[in-house]
């Protein structure tokens, strides 16, 4: 059986186009806002959703990417709320893919089993969880493959030929490459080293290759969609997210639709760039 | 106690003690991290290295630190006898230097010019802006804005010697927050930085070649008592915030079995009130900053902010070796609040005439406690790890004296 991660990517390369993965946070800015938002996601073009899993001190990520975490936080998400989003959302969307993203130790101590468990039956399809190195695999990684969990590894430019054998060993669903050295929403990366980096990458590997960190604009989502199979945008809609919010960081009836209409754009670049490599 | 059960052969190839330490660090960072092992590796095996770390410990640092009987202290407190390990007699006036000297040196053989380091005190951020001076190493300290005024000396000390203070206002505003910042400037500028750590935590190899490089107080106290007492210590005690001051003296008494180690941890306001930086005696294991060990949080693994009068012990977790030697029980961890540091702090000063650092006060705090139960022959050490110099603004404060 394929899994919805394989079906969407296959389906996005049927098109002739990459796939476009955008980055939410759970429960940011409360956990009615983002369920709505979560919700609203694939019919404003999302193929698949990253989904942020907050952390007290997610050292990858940057400013914009740490307050929406706390923001979420203070509005009491917790990583069971996150599951149960997860769950919500599936009731009435069988298809699109959903990765949850973040930091171990809240997965360590909700206890990596009952969490597998858990993702797993609320429709969860991959994982993201930026501090644990192939070094750690052991940890989430390996019982999450044995769960019918994806794993998704992080490849970065400091991931060099004789290294990359080892960070894809044990990944499944797609390779996520960072962009830059860097943190999340950062500086802008270079389109044609990200082509080059994306094409060495496949060469080790036949998973779909998604490219993220530092895009913001539908420009370079589009630039970036021409040499990878997936473009991954986070900060840009998190940044939109917290500008519809009130003077005390509560939603307004703009919240949704200022991320959603942003993902429309994003999803016509990515689509449009798609027409332009084809032709 | 024969090699296989010793408590000295730590950390493993993937730098476990136990379940403890590793390396949980982003993949960005990882071929630098091996990178860093394999260059303290080759370090260590190298004489020019070593030989280079000996003369700048002797005539930079001022080592071999002393190893002082605390007769008026020992006399007030009518039990064991005690001796203070002068840690806070060093260059920069802590422990922090040694750490410092061996990481410089050895970032200077990797060919890196950018140095970057966190600090909570300031105690590791001026050791690390004076070796930066010393051989000419841009230097980038991130400090939490909290303790950035509450060590204005230490803050000014650093700018004097040509860091650059990066005053860090995320979260708490203090050493964990400085320690996010720091992570992320690595992960930004991996190419070309090294990141110094001034504690025996973090990713490996970094709480096992701390440990190493603060191992020479231990060494030197080994010696010293022999010479001045004739056998070994009967117990040891120093303060723990991520531990490396306590590390470097316990370390190479840790195959002893009748050396009693007590580790002291800041109780803040008091356990009970939660305001408290204790990470072993109130948090539980987990994972934070590149490593697996005690830490302060909630029920969801959301790191809790730390509480302590001492900005150098003001950590939510603690070295991942303390967190073994815990749980196997060879180390026992005890902890002091800040108002008995602050009754410590004031004693030994007025008894010796040695104003200590609030960090050591901890550490001295149960000296107070634990002296006068034990007998008059019972030689204990503790390690003053540094002077009060830079918490004098900050105790006049609270004393109600305006200086």
């Amino acid at each position: 059986m394929s899994t919805r991660l394989a079906t969407r990517f296959k389906a996005c390369a049927a098109q002739g186009r990459a796939a476009l993965v955008t980055f939410v946070t759970a429960g940011d800015p409360d956990y009615d806002t983002s369920l709505a938002l979560l919700k609203a996601l694939p019919g404003a073009g999302s193929d698949i959703i990253e989904l942020g899993v907050p952390f007290t001190d997610p050292m990858a990520d940057g400013p914009a990417i740490q307050a929406a975490g706390l923001r979420a936080l203070h509005a009491g998400q917790t990583l069971a709320k996150t599951i149960a989003m997860v769950h919500a959302f599936r009731e009435s969307d069988a298809d699109t893919p959903i990765v949850l993203m973040g930091y171990y130790n809240p997965v360590y101590i909700y206890g990596v089993d009952r969490f597998l468990a858990d993702a797993k039956a609320a429709g969860v399809d991959g994982l993201v969880v930026v501090d644990l190195p192939p070094e750690e695999d052991n940890e989430l990684c390996l019982p999450a493959l044995k769960a019918g969990l994806d794993f998704i590894r992080l490849a970065t430019p400091t991931t060099d030929d004789r290294r990359l054998p080892k960070v894809l060993a044990n990944t499944a669903g797609f390779v996520y490459y960072v962009s830059i050295t860097g943190i999340t929403g950062a500086a802008t990366p270079d389109a044609d080293v990200v082509g080059q980096a994306v094409a060495r990458i496949k060469r080790h590997t036949s998973l779909p290759v998604a490219v993220g960190f530092g895009v913001r604009t539908p420009e370079q989502a589009a630039a970036i969609a021409a040499g990878a199979d997936g473009v991954v945008v986070g900060s840009a809609l998190v940044d939109a997210l917290r500008a519809s919010l009130d003077a005390d960081s509560h939603a307004t009836p703009a919240t949704v639709p200022a991320v959603t209409e942003l993902v429309g754009a994003l999803a016509q670049a990515v689509r449009g760039a798609a027409r332009v490599a084809a032709e | 106690m024969n090699v296989l059960n010793s408590f000295r052969t730590g950390p493993d190839e993937n730098g476990h003690f136990g379940i403890f330490g590793g390396r949980f660090v982003a993949e960005t960072l990882m071929p630098l991290i091996l990178q860093l092992q394999e260059a303290y590796e080759d370090a260590k095996a190298d004489p020019a290295y070593k030989a280079e770390m000996d003369a700048g410990l002797k005539h930079y640092v001022g080592r071999p630190s002393p190893l002082y009987f605390a007769e008026r202290l020992t006399e007030h407190l009518g039990g064991a006898k005690i001796y203070f390990k002068r840690e806070e007699l060093n260059h920069t006036g802590s422990h922090k230097v040694n750490n410092v000297l061996g990481q410089i040196l050895l970032a200077r053989r990797m060919g890196k010019e950018r140095i970057i380091a966190e600090t909570g005190a300031g105690q590791h951020g001026v050791a690390t802006a004076t070796l930066c001076a010393r051989y000419g190493l841009k230097c980038i300290v991130y400090m939490g804005a909290l303790d950035v005024a509450r060590q204005a000396p230490n803050v000014f000390r650093m700018k004097m010697l040509g860091a650059e203070v990066v005053q860090v206002e995320s979260g708490a505003k203090t050493l964990k927050d400085a320690m996010n910042e720091a992570l992320r400037d690595w992960v930004t500028n991996v190419h070309d930085t090294f990141y110094c750590i001034g504690t025996v935590a973090g990713p490996h190899p970094y709480p096992a070649m701390v440990r190493d490089f603060q191992s020479i107080i231990g060494q030197e106290t080994r010696e010293q008592m022999m010479e001045q007492e004739g056998r070994l210590p009967d117990s040891l005690i120093a303060c723990i915030g991520g531990g490396s001051n306590a590390m470097g003296l316990f370390h190479p008494f840790l195959d002893d079995p009748d050396v009693k180690i007590w580790g002291v941890e800041a109780a803040g306001h008091g356990i009970p009130t939660g305001q408290h930086a204790a990470s072993l005696t109130g948090g539980r294991p987990g994972v934070l900053h590149g490593n697996r060990t005690y830490l302060l949080m909630d029920d969801d693994g959301q790191i809790a902010e730390a509480h302590s009068i001492s900005a150098g012990l003001d950590y939510p977790g603690i070295g991942p070796e303390h967190s073994w030697l815990h749980e196997t029980g060879r180390a026992t961890y005890i902890s002091a609040t800040d108002q008995e540091a602050l009754e410590a702090f004031q004693l030994v000063s007025r008894l010796e005439g040695i104003i200590p650092a609030l960090e050591p006060a901890h550490a001295l705090a149960k000296v107070m406690e634990l002296a006068p139960t034990l007998p008059k022959d019972h030689l204990m050490v503790v390690n003053l790890s540094g002077r009060g110099d830079k918490d004098i603004p900050q105790v006049a404060e609270i004393l109600g004296t305006k200086i």
